[in-house]
C-alpha cells in the first residue's frame, strides 16, 4: 500500500492528516456541538474574544520551556502562585484600578523568580522527566501556598483589610473580591463591532508578548536554548552553559506566567484563593496540546488555535451534554474527562510518531538493499 | 626566524595505563606545519586514547592522567579539558556526529560562537540578550566552507542532509576557528560515500595548503596512501612503524596493523571444518537498523557443531548480526535455524527456537545487576523454559524451587570459577571478568542448541580471558552446541574458531578457516569499509 502512493497527493494528505490528529478531532467534534447547542454565533464569537484575552497570556508562557527542551512544564503553576499572592497583597493594600494591576505584575515578579529558581534548579536534577517532575513539585508547592496563605498572611504578613481576613483572624478568605480591579485593562479601549467586544488592550499586549517571543528566538540566548533543547550534549560541548540556560528559561517561563494569572484574574474579577491555580497548568497544557504542539515542539501559532477549540468545546460541552442526556452534570464531566483525554492522547501520538520515525530508518535500509540487489 | 626550526607538535615519551592495563607505551610523534599525518592500527591499537590525551579529553584526567610531555610550538602544554586544547588551536572532529538535528549548517558552525549585535534591551539585561547577526553567521560559515573546497548549503538543517554534507559541517565548524592550527580528523570517511571521501581527501590537501596540519585516523588506507605526508602504525600501544607513503604498500601496512607475530601464525590446532555438515542455521538477506553497527544484505550458512567466528572493525556491523537475530534491533531478512523460520523482532520466540544470546552489553542486557547470582543463572531458563519451577495444582501454581536454583547455580560457580562470596551476591558486586562469566552461565544453563557470544572477552583481564574461551570451547565439544562468536580481537577468535567470517561495511566480506594468514584477514577488514 505505501509503495503504491509512493510519489502523490496521496501520501501527502494522509500524513498532514497524522501530523494534526488532535486538532482535526476537535475541529470535528466542535462542528458537530455547535448546531446541536443552539448557541448564535454573536454569543460564541463574544466568548471566545473574551476567552482567548484571558487565557492567550498564560498558555504563551509554556513557550519558552519548551524551546529550551523542557517539555510540557508544570513549572508556571508556580507563576500562576506567585501572580495570585501578588494580588491578594495589592487588594489589601487598596490599589486598584490599572495602578493595582502593574503593581500586582511587579509584586509578582520577585515571588516567581524565587520559585522558577528553585523549580528549575529540581528540573536538572530530573533530566528527561521534566514534565512528571514539574507537575509533582507544583503539589508540593501547593502545599507551600497554603501555609503561606492561610497561616502566615496575617500573624507574620501584615493584612489588614476583614474583607479579605478569615473571620478566626488570620489567614485568606475563599474568594478575595477583586471589583474594583475587574476588567480593568479589558475595558479600556475596548470596541465594539457588531454586537462583539473586543478588549483592544489586553489583544495588545498578548500581541506584544507573542512579538518578544519571536524576538527572543533570535538572540543569543535563545539560540542557546533551541540548541539545549535539541541535543544536551552537543551544546555542553560547544560551551554553552547548559543547566543556567534551563533555568533561565522556567524563570522566564514562571514570571510570564505570574502576569498570565494577574490579567487572567482581573478578568474573572475574583481569585478563589484555594483553588485558581490548581487547575491553571493543566488547563494551558491542555490547550497548548488541542492546538497541535508537541512535547518538543510548540509554536504561538499552536497557542491560538488550541485555546480557540479548546475553550469553545468548554462553552459547548456542558450544554451539549445537558441536551442530549438532560443532565447539566454530565456536560460538565465531559469538560474535565475531555481535558484529560487530550492531554493523554497527545503524550501518546507523540511517542507513536517517535516509533513511527524510528522504524522508517528500517524501511529506508530494506529499499536500499532491494535497491543495490537489483543492479 | 626560529620558528620554522621547531615543529607545531611534538609529543615525547607518551605513556598512559588504565588501571594498570598499559595502552601507551613511548609514543613519539612530530609533526610541523601543514603536514598530514596519517595514523592506522586495529581497533584497540590505542590511536583513540593517544587523541584523547592530545585534546585534553576527560576520560583521561578522571583514570589517572598520563606521563611524558606535550610540546605546542616548543612550548610544553597541558590540557585540562577540551576547551583549553581548542583555544591553543587544536580542532576535533570526532567519530559520532556532535551537531544539533534541527539547526543549519550555519547555526551549527557557528554554534556559541556565533556573531552578535547589541541592542537597547542587551545593555540592561546583558550579553546573553544580543540578537544573532544572521548575515554574518551566513558569510562566516561560507567562507569556512569554502576553505574546505566542498559545496554545502548552509542553510540546510541538517536532518535533512545525506551523511556526508553532516561531516563536511563538522569539519567546517573547526575550520571556521580562525586560530586552528592543528586538526585531529577520527575517521572521517567511514560514513562517507566514495565520492565525498574523494571530496575530503581534497579538502585535506586543501586545509594542508594553508599550513593546518592534519592528522587523520582511517581504516580505508588507500586514503593514507593518497593525502598523508608521513604514515605511523600502532599496535598494543606502541608505534611499529613510521614510514614515508611512497616508501609502502597497503599489504605491508596491513602486516604491521594485524600481524603480531605473522611467521609465526601461532594458531592453536583446532578441528578441520568438515566439508559435509549440514547448516544449522542459514541467513539470508539480513538487514539490522542498530545505530553504529548497521547489517546490510548479509548471507550467512553455520555448520552443525562449529565455532564461528565473525570478525571486524568497529561500526562495521558485525555486532548488529546477533542482535538482529534475536530480536534486539529492527531486522529484515529470513533466517531459519535446522529448516524452521526464526521469527525477527521477537526475542522470545527466537528464545523459544532454543537459541541463547551473550550479548556484548553485560550490564545493559545481560545481567539483572541488583538481583542475585542464582536469580541472574537462573532467571531466562524459568522464565522462556518453566525450569526450576515445582508445580502444584496441575500446574496452575509455580512456586520457585530454591534448591534446584541454589545446585545449578553452584555448579556453574564451580565449573567457570567464578569468584564470589556465595551464590546469593549481588551480580553488581562482581568484577568485569565474573559478570562475564555470569551471563555465560545464564546462558548455559537454559542448554541451548545453538548460541550468539559477543564480545565476550571485551574488558576483563587475560586470566579470566582464557577460562571463559575455555568453556565456550568445552560446551561446544562436550555438547555439540554450535557457536557463533563476535569478537574485535582476531588472535582470539582464530584460536578458538574454525571458520572466521569477517564484516566490513555491514556485509559480509569472505569466510576463511582459522589458519589462514593474518593479512589475509587484515585485507578483507578494510576491503569495504564505508
Amino acid at each position: 500500500m505505501n509503495t503504491q502512493l509512493k510519489n502523490g497527493f496521496g501520501p501527502k494528505i494522509i500524513k498532514l492528516l497524522r501530523n494534526n490528529t488532535v486538532p482535526l478531532m476537535f475541529i470535528i467534534i466542535c462542528a458537530v456541538c455547535i448546531p446541536v447547542s443552539g448557541f448564535s454565533g454573536s454569543y460564541l464569537l463574544n466568548e471566545m474574544v473574551t476567552r482567548i484575552a484571558r487565557n492567550s497570556f498564560l498558555i504563551l508562557s509554556l513557550l519558552i520551556p519548551i524551546m529550551a527542551g523542557m517539555g510540557l512544564n508544570f513549572g508556571m503553576t508556580l507563576g500562576a502562585m506567585a501572580g495570585e499572592i501578588a494580588l491578594i497583597l495589592t487588594a489589601d493594600w487598596q490599589i486598584w484600578g490599572i495602578p493595582g494591576v502593574v503593581l500586582a505584575m511587579i509584586v509578582s515578579i520577585p515571588i516567581s523568580a524565587l520559585l522558577g529558581l528553585l523549580c528549575g534548579t529540581l528540573l536538572n536534577k530530573a533530566k528527561g522527566r521534566e514534565m512528571i517532575t514539574s507537575y509533582i513539585i507544583s503539589f508540593f508547592m501547593n502545599g507551600i501556598y497554603q501555609l503561606v496563605v492561610l497561616y502566615m498572611m496575617g500573624p507574620i504578613i501584615p493584612i489588614k483589610h476583614t474583607a479579605i481576613k478569615l473571620p478566626r483572624g488570620y489567614g485568606i478568605r475563599n474568594t478575595v473580591s477583586l471589583l474594583n480591579m475587574r476588567q480593568c485593562i479589558d475595558n479600556l479601549l475596548a470596541i465594539n463591532i457588531g454586537g462583539v467586544r473586543i478588549p483592544v488592550l489586553t489583544l495588545l499586549i498578548i500581541a506584544a508578548l507573542c512579538l518578544f517571543i519571536v524576538w527572543f528566538r533570535k538572540t543569543k540566548l535563545g539560540q542557546d536554548m533551541r540548541a539545549v533543547g535539541q541535543d544536551l550534549e552537543v551544546a555542553r560541548d560547544a560551551g554553552i552553559n547548559v543547566d543556567r540556560t534551563r533555568i533561565i528559561s522556567i524563570v522566564m517561563s514562571t514570571v510570564l506566567a505570574g502576569f498570565g494569572m494577574i490579567l487572567y484574574l482581573q478578568n474573572m474579577g475574583n481569585i478563589a484563593t484555594y483553588s485558581s491555580h490548581s487547575q491553571i497548568g493543566m488547563f494551558c497544557i491542555a490547550a497548548l496540546l488541542v492546538g497541535g504542539a508537541s512535547v518538543e515542539k510548540a509554536s504561538i501559532g499552536n497557542v491560538f488555535l488550541g485555546v480557540t477549540l479548546f475553550h469553545l468545546m468548554f462553552i459547548l460541552a456542558p450544554t451539549v451534554g445537558a441536551k442530549i442526556t438532560g443532565d447539566s452534570m454530565i456536560g460538565e464531566y465531559f469538560r474535565v474527562f475531555i481535558s484529560y483525554g487530550v492531554i493523554t492522547v497527545a503524550l501518546i501520538m507523540y511517542e507513536v510518531k517517535k516509533r513511527r520515525q524510528k522504524s522508517q530508518m528500517g524501511q529506508q535500509l530494506q529499499q536500499e538493499q532491494m535497491e543495490e540487489e537489483s543492479k | 626566524m626560529e620558528k620554522s626550526n621547531t615543529p607545531l607538535l611534538e609529543m615525547r615519551n607518551i605513556k598512559k595505563d588504565f588501571f594498570g592495563n598499559q595502552v601507551l607505551t613511548d609514543i613519539n610523534l612530530t609533526l610541523n606545519e601543514g603536514e598530514v599525518l596519517g595514523l592506522v592500527g586495529e581497533n584497540g591499537a590505542g590511536k583513540s586514547t593517544l587523541m584523547k590525551i592530545l585534546f585534553g579529553m576527560g576520560v583521561i584526567r578522571d583514570t589517572g592522567g598520563f606521563e611524558g610531555e606535550i610540546l605546542l610550538n616548543g612550548d610544553p602544554v597541558r590540557f585540562n579539558t577540551p576547551f583549553d586544547a581548542l583555544a591553543a588551536g587544536i580542532g576535533m572532529v570526532h567519530q559520532e556526529f556532535s551537531l544539533i538535528p534541527g539547526f543549519t549548517a550555519t547555526e551549527n558552525i557557528l554554534l556559541n560562537r556565533e556573531p552578535k549585535k547589541t541592542n537597547v534591551i542587551s545593555q540592561i539585561f546583558g550579553e546573553r540578550l544580543n540578537t544573532l547577526d544572521k548575515p554574518e553567521m551566513k558569510n562566516r560559515s561560507e567562507t569556512a566552507i569554502e576553505k574546505m573546497g566542498v559545496q554545502i548549503d548552509s542553510g540546510m538543517v541538517i536532518n535533512q542532509m545525506p551523511v556526508g554534507h553532516k561531516q563536511f559541517t563538522e569539519i567546517a565548524r573547526e575550520l571556521s576557528k580562525d586560530h586552528l592550527k592543528l586538526l585531529i580528523l577520527d575517521e572521517p570517511t567511514a560514513v562517507l560515500t566514495e565520492k565525498e571521501a574523494d571530496a575530503l581527501l581534497e579538502s585535506i590537501r586543501a586545509m594542508s595548503s594553508r599550513g593546518i596540519a592534519v592528522i587523520f585516523i582511517t581504516h580505508r588506507l588507500h586514503e593514507i596512501l593518497a593525502v598523508c605526508n608521513k604514515i605511523m602504525v600502532m599496535r598494543d600501544g606502541y608505534i611499529v612503524k613510521e614510514v614515508k607513503p611512497e616508501e609502502t604498500s597497503i599489504p605491508e601496512i596491513t602486516r604491521c596493523m594485524v600481524g603480531r607475530n605473522v611467521d609465526e601464525n601461532a594458531v592453536s590446532a583446532t578441528e578441520k571444518v568438515d566439508d559435509n555438515k549440514d547448516v544449522i542455521m542459514s541467513i539470508r538477506k539480513l538487514w539490522v537498523d542498530m545505530p553504529g553497527e548497521i547489517v546490510r544484505n548479509v548471507n550467512l550458512d553455520v555448520l552443525e557443531g562449529e565455532i564461528l567466528g565473525i570478525g571486524g572493525l568497529a561500526g562495521q556491523g558485525k555486532l548488529g548480526i546477533p542482535n538482529g537475530i534475536m530480536g534486539l534491533y529492527e531486522a529484515g531478512g529470513t533466517v531459519t535455524l535446522k529448516g524452521k523460520d526464526v521469527p525477527l523482532n521477537s526475542p522470545r520466540q527466537c528464545l523459544d527456537s532454543n537459541i541463547s544470546f551473550v550479548s556484548e552489553d553485560r550490564r545493559g542486557v545481560g545481567l539483572l545487576l541488583d538481583e542475585t547470582l542464582e536469580w541472574n543463572i537462573a532467571f531466562p531458563a524459568m522464565q522462556i523454559q518453566d525450569k526450576f519451577l515445582k508445580r502444584y495444582l496441575g500446574g496452575l501454581i509455580k512456586w520457585r524451587d530454591e534448591k534446584a536454583i541454589h545446585a545449578v547455580t553452584q555448579k556453574y560457580v564451580d565449573e567457570l570459577m567464578i569468584k564470589c562470596t556465595s551464590t546469593k551476591q549481588k551480580a553488581k558486586e562482581l568484577s568485569g571478568g565474573n559478570q562475564q562469566k555470569v551471563c555465560l552461565a545464564k546462558a548455559f544453563a537454559m542448554e541451548p542448541t545453538f548460541l550468539f557470544v559477543s564480545e565476550p572477552t571485551r574488558g576483563i583481564d587475560v586470566g579470566a580471558k582464557a577460562l571463559v574461551l575455555e568453556a565456550l570451547k568445552r560446551l561446544n565439544r562436550e555438547k555439540g552446541v554450535t557457536i557463533v562468536m563476535i569478537s574485535s580481537e582476531l588472535e582470539e577468535l582464530r584460536a578458538t574458531c574454525d571458520r572466521i567470517a569477517i564484516v566490513s561495511g555491514g556485509k559480509v566480506a569472505g569466510i576463511l578457516p582459522a589458519s589462514s594468514a593474518s593479512e589475509e584477514f587484515g585485507m578483507l577488514m578494510v576491503s569495504q569499509v564505508r
